[in-house]
């Protein structure tokens, strides 16, 4: 046995997106231990609610994170809403998550480029993102922005799709599917992709539930839990919705997870987009939260469940936002999952978990 | 075997219209409601400050006395808020580009007196 060392990993590494810094230990190219550390790009956006009033903070809430832009605004609606007992017309509950799940798509396709851009599969990153700027194209028509939507309101959203907008997104997400199947079925069948990722940084399903992953890392080790399936705003209108689980808990199952969740969320946009109700897309909100008043929520975002905490102190300004996101939750199962690994799967490992280090310090 | 497929897909984008544009030299056409910069028209503003109250980047400044409207398109955020908040539909958002700076300025507009107006067309007639 070698004498341990300690590999520094980040902040600036070619496979993080964001700044994370992991202190690897390291005994003869084996990971014994991890140590995490944040806190690069913390912002204090949660304490920026005290300055800010209800309404105004919808646009930090998005601002949080560039990928989960609509998420985070949804969600925190969604708790303000809860807070102050609005209730939203069902028209601006279909359409909020049409475009939550079309993030979601865009999401999972902007992960899925970088994980083969990490493998060096360059061509399959390009067409990866070829298929997500047709996302981004439809975000650019209906809402007016690419990446930060400032699509909802607290008492619903500020803009509605015609029915002729409603086919095109169809139309081009029927166009995408066919496409990315082959893309995927690249990914999937692909023996350099197999041999680096299955049976690596494996974690049970008792350590899912131990470590209390959340998201699709949650859900390749058959954690059963989705926020989806609780049926809160226009998921309760499915006809029937079930998260897609993986038992193999290793790198292959979570991209498998994650590549089944496109395909997951086109149809459900599709469904939404048949049963859409007319009427009306929002309600006037007045007044402000009362004095003490609570309200939490949680939402699937593309990277888990996030929890959304609101306490009213009856000003306009809320009295406290937190906000618990996936990452946070899954650095824990992260560690455990690198404990034990060779230090060149390392970077196969993080990459499978998705880290969003944005979201985690906010 | 997957890689075939993959290779297949490459191929066929050979024969097929490019998916990007050649940028500058070619556009592609902005969506109708595209967002971008703030304009005042300030023919029809009232200086009532709804903008400034809404805005969460505190970017818009409206000084009535001075029947000044002024934007620090530095500050603000493209969010939209002003816009829908605008009792008179004054504001609107231009997709068009501006011109590259490499100074940091604040946009001023000065909203004309409608009783002033009102006199020079008496005073004249």
């Amino acid at each position: 046995m070698g004498k341990a060392t300690v590999i520094p990993f980040g902040p600036q590494h070619p496979v993080l997106p964001e700044p994370l810094h992991l202190d690897l230990v390291v005994q003869d190219e084996t990971v014994i231990d991890c140590l995490p550390q944040i806190g690069f790009i913390h912002r204090g956006l949660e304490k920026l609610v005290e300055k800010r009033d209800y309404n105004q903070f919808i646009y930090v809430a998005e601002r949080i994170c560039g990928i989960c832009a609509m998420g985070h605004s949804l969600g925190y609606a969604e708790t303000v809403e809860e807070l102050m007992g609005v209730e939203v017309p069902k028209r601006a509950e279909y359409l909020r998550v049409i475009w939550h799940e079309l993030s979601r798509i865009h999401s999972h396709l902007l992960w899925l480029g970088l994980a083969a851009d990490a493998f060096g599969f360059e061509s399959l990153f390009m067409h990866c993102w070829r298929l997500r700027e047709r996302v981004l194209d439809l975000f650019e028509k209906t809402t007016g922005g690419r990446v930060i939507l400032s699509v909802v309101k607290v008492g619903g959203v500020v803009r509605d799709i015609d029915g002729a907008m409603l086919r095109e997104i169809v139309a081009v997400l029927e166009g995408l599917e066919a496409e990315y199947a082959t893309i995927v079925s690249t990914l999937l069948t692909d023996a350099s992709i197999k041999n680096r990722t299955v049976g690596v940084g494996v974690i049970s399903h008792e350590e899912a539930l131990d470590l209390s992953m959340v998201g699709p890392f949650a859900r390749a080790s058959a954690v059963n839990y989705d926020c989806r399936m609780l049926g809160r705003g226009a998921y309760g209108d499915l006809s029937d919705f079930q998260p897609i689980l993986d038992t193999q808990g290793d790198c292959y199952a979570r991209i498998k997870v994650r590549c089944s969740e496109v395909l997951q969320s086109i149809a459900i946009i599709k469904e939404l987009v048949a049963k859409i109700p007319t009427g009306d897309i929002a309600v006037d909100v007045k007044g402000s939260p009362a004095d003490g008043s609570q309200a939490s929520n949680v939402l699937e975002q593309p990277r888990g469940e996030c929890y959304y905490y609101a306490r009213g102190n009856g000003s306009k300004n809320l009295e406290r936002m937190r906000m618990r996101t996936p990452t946070s939750q899954n650095l824990a199962g992260m560690v455990a999952a690198l404990k034990g690994c060779d230090l060149a799967d390392v970077n196969m490992i993080i990459l499978t978990i998705d880290p969003c280090v944005s979201c985690t310090e906010r | 075997m997957g890689s075939f497929r993959l290779g297949g897909m490459t191929f066929g984008s050979l024969f097929k219209k490019p998916e990007t544009v050649l940028y500058p030299l070619e556009t592609k056409p902005a969506p109708a409601g595209l967002k971008g910069h703030v304009v005042n028209e300030v023919e029809l503003c009232i200086l009532c400050g709804i903008c400034q109250k809404g805005c969460p980047a505190d970017a818009i400044t409206v000084e009535k006395k001075e029947r000044l409207w002024a934007i620090d398109p530095f500050r603000c955020v493209q969010c939209g808020a002003c816009v829908r908040a605008c009792p008179k539909d004054c504001l609107i958002m231009d997709a068009a580009s501006t011109a590259i700076t490499v100074e940091k300025y604040r946009t001023e507009r000065t909203v004309p007196d409608p009783k002033a107006v009102t006199e020079a067309v008496v005073a004249e007639g």
